[in-house]
């Protein structure tokens, strides 16, 4: 069975209609790219996966834990599927090892030493194991996203959602958070990732979705999708990216 | 006709300054911890208990402290209810502070970023657990200056309860004035006196604005 399964899933915010009936399986280590214009709804489905937005219609369930908005199904859900915002969203009160303990204290009641173990060994696995003392307004942006990432990852998600992480990243500092992002797929890690990096998306996913208004408009491999794309909405979509 | 030194009337008026002082702690004590029990239901997920504090905001907010005390003071008296001026004058600037001190705390929680609320409910923390370790902490940090700034408003309201009888520095400079037939002297005294209990107030506020601001860019 796969990891993510989301069926029929419908959503809309007041009149307009953002997620038409999407159905979408993700397999367990499998990395998925979300691709498509803005107003296309890919931000919408992934914060759908991990409730923090609600749907109308359809069902999404990561590793058995299904979305129903009550609190004790959510959390369920947030324990198995983890996630990364375009704008890092540290928590600006605590230092960077404060930040991945915090949760873990909180939500799973692990004993502080044992969550500063795992703080320091995600901080080490994102390079930032020096990082630990530091704030947030201390660190550069690709920092903070790496230690967001960490944070994440100190929760033991089975699944990743990476919301255009590089997107508010000065162009230096994005690769910085991809090599992390592709050394967690390496390792096996399930991830979906909406992003407009397309030349990362090519490298590293195992499939690409292009949605479109609203639907998944075309699904496939990496060399598929850029190198033959079947619909007109897809050529006129990755002939306006730069980069190919 | 007796005489009057100085001293005779400064040491009165400070005499009363006491139960202003008094009056000030326990309108700011009371309100606030009213105010954190409405900010409770104000930021809180039942509808009811919203449109209760914002009805209570709004009759508090929207009628002069004076009108309040009055009722306080003749309202629970046309009851039977005999209230002494200390207790009226207590309650209303109590109940007056929370007003306040609701909204202004209010508009705290409410600058703390989305992405905070989000992020934390994408780690699995439940609504309590967010408010206790990631919103508050945030909130109150910047809640700090304008809360000490608006204690300068409960010391001077303080002033109004001189009308219902209550005491204080106002009272007693009035109290004063018709022994002593030197009105400029005495009010004079008074304003001083006020001045001396806010100005320290709003400074600190100034102070830990500042203080405050640098903490959060560079720790």
């Amino acid at each position: 069975m796969s990891l993510i399964a989301i069926t029929e899933v419908k959503k809309r915010f007041g009149d307009v209609e953002v997620l038409k009936g999407i159905n979408l399986d993700v397999e367990r280590g499998e990395v998925v790219a979300i691709i498509g214009k803005s107003g296309s709804g890919k931000s919408t489905l992934l914060r759908c996966v991990n409730g923090l937005e609600m749907i109308d219609d359809g069902s999404i369930m990561v590793a058995g834990a299904q979305l129903i908005n009550d609190d004790l199904h959510l959390k369920a859900l947030r324990l198995k599927v983890g996630m990364i915002f375009q704008q890092f969203n540290l928590f600006p009160h605590l230092s960077a090892g404060r930040n991945v303990m915090l949760s873990q204290m909180v939500v799973k009641k692990t004993p502080a030493g044992e969550a500063e173990a795992m703080a320091r060994r995600m901080l080490e696995r994102v390079g930032l194991g020096h990082k630990f003392d530091a704030y947030p307004d201390q660190l550069s942006g690709g920092q903070q996203q790496r230690v967001a990432i960490a944070r994440a990852l100190s929760m033991q998600p089975m699944a990743l959602l990476c919301d255009e992480i590089t997107s508010a990243l000065d162009p230096e500092l994005v690769n910085e958070v991809l090599a992390v992002v592709k050394e967690l797929a390496a390792d096996g890690m399930t991830l979906m990732m909406v992003t407009h990096e397309m030349r990362f998306a090519r490298e590293v996913c195992d499939r690409v979705v292009f949605m479109h208004q609203g639907r998944v408009h075309e699904i496939g491999p990496p060399e598929e999708v850029f190198g033959n794309p079947r619909t007109p909405e897809l050529r006129q979509f990755l002939g306006a990216q730069l980069v190919v | 006709m007796m005489t009057f030194t100085l001293w005779d009337i400064l040491r009165n008026l400070l005499l009363a300054a006491r139960w202003t002082v008094v009056l000030s702690l326990v309108s700011f004590i009371g309100g606030g911890l009213l105010g954190m029990a409405l900010l409770y239901l104000r930021i809180g997920k039942a509808r009811a208990g919203r449109m209760f504090v914002l009805g209570y905001v709004e009759l508090f907010q929207g009628t002069p402290l004076l009108m309040q005390l009055f009722l306080a003071f003749f309202g629970l008296g046309l009851f039977g209810i005999d209230v002494p001026a200390w207790l009226a004058a207590g309650l209303a600037l109590i109940l007056w502070t929370a007003a306040f001190l609701v909204e202004i705390w209010r508009g705290c929680v409410e600058s703390v970023a989305r992405g905070q609320w989000e992020a934390s409910a994408s780690l699995g923390m439940g609504y309590v657990q967010q408010m206790r370790y990631v919103i508050l902490p945030q909130a109150v940090r910047v809640a700090v200056p304008p809360t000490v700034g608006f204690s300068v408003q409960v010391v001077k309201g303080t002033a109004l309860t001189s009308i219902i009888g209550f005491v204080e520095l106002s009272k007693a400079g009035t109290v004063v004035t018709n022994a002593t037939f030197e009105p400029f002297t005495v009010y004079g005294l008074v304003a001083l006196i006020y001045f001396a209990l806010c100005w320290p107030l709003s400074k600190s506020s100034q102070i830990l604005e500042r203080k405050l601001n640098v903490a959060h860019r560079n720790h």
